[in-house]
């Protein structure tokens, strides 16, 4: 029961929050000066030209009425044109949106391995140098932001040492087999792990930056959670029928502990997905964020709102997967 | 053989002042020995010194914890603690909070049977079925399926003590087993310990604040005031007599169970100084010497 009553809010608060992102951009984006025809034309095109142009874009009607056709176009699934590339918007997101996925996703993986291995490392030798040792990396991963490591990891892999790609998704002159823009999952489902490799080359540098501050933000918290568990009854009592520490932090603590860092890591995905924008211009990554930052530069309006629609589409389902995953690893909501 | 020696223990705070001073006692087995005390006493510590679970905070400075004729505290750390998986239990205070909550009841039963003992999950669950009836839990099945917030304290105070006899264990430390539940469960709880007790053979270190429960349930009892034991003596004499005048003003102080009005004499300011003196002498002999 639990289950569907989250889902039936979630839908219903998505609704809203989509609705609130869809005008607060549209409107925002036109009050900041910039003119995206005269961006286009070349030099030296007369006031005529660009009116002409302005009203093939609609872009002469009034305000309201401009974001009228916009909003019953998208809920026709026609998110308009892009100015720059004169294709239709969705197409483009769409082609662009499994890069940024994929980046994500393997960022969160890293995140939570490392934060994990840190805190149980740290639960494990709590009180001694070990400990010590984790919070001083913990703390020094979370004061750097994510495109300073990005830059370093450059820096360190890419120039002194250079193991990994720093530019691009995958190596130009590799013949791609795919048929869905899912390079990383689908060149393992084919059992390329030539191309899967290449790709994990080019991801994990933009992956692991991404991936630093949530690994350290993961691994004070769940420590200091597991921690507190580690003190509670249950615990003890397990103790006294012949359990070892390890297996005691694995078996009694692990699951009751990472509940509460659970919500904390789904806000703070969604923050990692933030900052996949300057991430990927830092890595000339062909995702989304690449991608929205040409948008901005274009003044390409209806780029824009399609790539921040989405960008809202994505939290919204990151906050859902969290919530239905806090059901699940909770018996006490699972069965209420 | 005796079940449970302790000799001579001494716990600490980790460099600060003593917890338990020279704590001796005995168990038969079979035998419940009841350790009282007012709060602070020290009576959880000595319960958990014995099963291995001292508070990282506090350590052992001297004495023996003779289980069955072997030191616990000269076996090697992995071996201790399987020594004391196999053959001891607790039974804690409250049971809301000493069942895994993401876990089933059935595995919090069993889990020791199968990953200690070497039992096939099987044998474990039959076990565990059987145990859950003996301790009178209705539809054992589904009980060992639910989880600990789908029952009601009484239920988990009874698994809790099912899950403790599960492994016939020759040493059981009761923890204050009744003071969390409510009084009209107290008696039903007390009742199934000793007739679990009875039946089982087991020895149990009883901790409790209360006489009148002890009166009910042990042979001996050890009473204890600041980590020191001022009584050991067996349970029928120390009604009619008790030795140590703290004692006697602790059993004048318990409510009886026939007049509920009558003896609720608190312990005398004498006394209690009279029996801070001895601890304080304790004390200083144990620097002098
Ligand atoms: N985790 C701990 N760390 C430090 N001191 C403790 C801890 N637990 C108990 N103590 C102290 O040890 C003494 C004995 O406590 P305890 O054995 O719990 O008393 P009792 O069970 O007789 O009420 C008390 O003075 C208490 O303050
Ligand atoms: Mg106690």
């Amino acid at each position: 029961m639990p289950i569907l009553r989250i889902l039936l809010l979630r839908l219903l608060t998505t609704v809203v929050t989509l609705a609130g992102v869809a005008v607060i951009v549209f409107f925002v984006i036109r009050v900041v000066p910039g003119n995206p025809i005269a961006m286009m034309l070349p030099p030296g095109a007369t006031e005529a030209d660009i009116a002409r142009l302005s009203a093939l874009y609609g872009l002469d009607k009034p305000l309201v009425t401009q974001f009228w056709i916009w909003v019953s176009g998208v809920l026709q699934g026609d998110f308009g044109t892009s100015i720059s590339t004169r294709q239709p918007v969705l197409g483009l997101v769409l082609g662009r949106l499994p890069a940024t996925l994929e980046l994500s996703v393997m960022a969160l993986v890293m995140a939570v391995v490392l934060g994990g291995a840190a805190a149980l490392t740290g639960t494990r030798y709590r009180g001694g140098r070990t400990e010590g040792a984790i919070d001083v990396a913990n703390g020094m991963a979370l004061s750097v932001p994510d495109f300073l490591w990005g830059l370093i990891l450059i820096l360190l892999f890419g120039v002194l040492m250079p193991v990994f790609h720093i530019s691009g998704r995958v190596t130009p002159s590799l013949d791609l087999p795919f048929s869905t823009n899912f390079y990383l999952f689908e060149s393992l489902i084919r059992l390329r792990f030539d191309l899967w490799a290449d790709i994990v080359a080019h991801m994990f540098m933009p992956a692991l930056a991404l991936a630093i501050p949530l690994a350290a933000i993961i691994g004070q918290l769940l420590k200091q959670s597991l921690k507190e568990t580690m003190n509670l009854d249950y615990v003890t009592l397990a103790r006294t029928k012949g359990y070892g520490e390890t297996r005691v932090i694995l078996r009694e603590a692990l699951r009751n502990a990472a509940l509460p860092t659970l919500t904390l890591v789904g806000v703070q995905f969604t923050f990692l997905i933030g900052g996949t924008v300057i991430i990927e211009r830092l890595f000339s990554y062909e995702g989304l964020g690449n991608m929205a930052i040409d948008a901005v530069i274009n003044r390409d309006l209806p780029l824009i709102q399609g790539i921040v629609l989405l960008f809202a589409v994505i939290f919204t389902a990151v906050n859902l997967i969290v919530d239905l995953l806090y059901a699940v690893l909770n018996p006490r909501l699972r069965h209420a | 053989m005796t079940a449970l020696v302790i000799r001579n223990l001494s716990v600490r705070l980790r460099k600060g002042p003593p917890l338990l001073r020279r704590v001796s006692l005995d168990l038969a087995p079979g035998e419940v020995r009841g350790l009282v005390g007012e709060s602070g006493a020290g009576k959880s510590m000595i319960g958990k010194a014995v099963l291995g679970i001292l508070p990282p905070s506090v350590e052992i400075t001297g004495g023996e914890i003779l289980l069955e004729g072997t030191d616990l505290l000269r076996l090697p750390p992995a071996d201790r603690r399987r020594r004391i998986g196999a053959s001891c239990a607790l039974i804690p205070q409250d049971p809301l909070t000493a069942l895994n909550p993401s876990h089933r009841i059935g595995p919090q039963i069993t889990d020791r049977l199968v990953d200690i003992l070497g039992w096939t999950r099987r044998n474990a669950d039959a076990r565990a079925r059987e145990l859950l009836a003996e301790v009178q839990i209705p539809d054992p099945d589904r009980v060992m399926r639910s989880y600990p917030h789908e029952l009601s304290g009484g239920m988990r105070q009874r698994i809790l003590i099912a899950s403790a006899f599960a492994a016939e264990p020759r040493l059981i430390v009761a923890d204050e087993p009744t003071t969390a539940l409510d009084v009209t469960v107290q008696k039903q709880i007390l009742k199934l310990i000793a007739g679990m007790q009875a039946r089982h053979g087991t020895a149990i270190l009883f901790v409790t604040h209360d006489l009148g429960v002890v009166s009910k349930v042990c042979q001996r009892l050890s009473v204890l005031y600041s980590g020191m034991v001022v009584e050991d003596a067996r349970v029928a004499d120390f009604f009619r007599a008790p030795r140590h005048p703290y004692s006697a003003a602790l059993l004048a102080a318990t409510p009886k169970y026939t007049d509920p009005t009558a003896g609720l004499n608190p312990v005398p300011d004498a006394v209690i100084e009279a029996v801070r003196a001895e601890v304080a002498a304790f004390d200083r002999e144990v620097a002098h010497g």
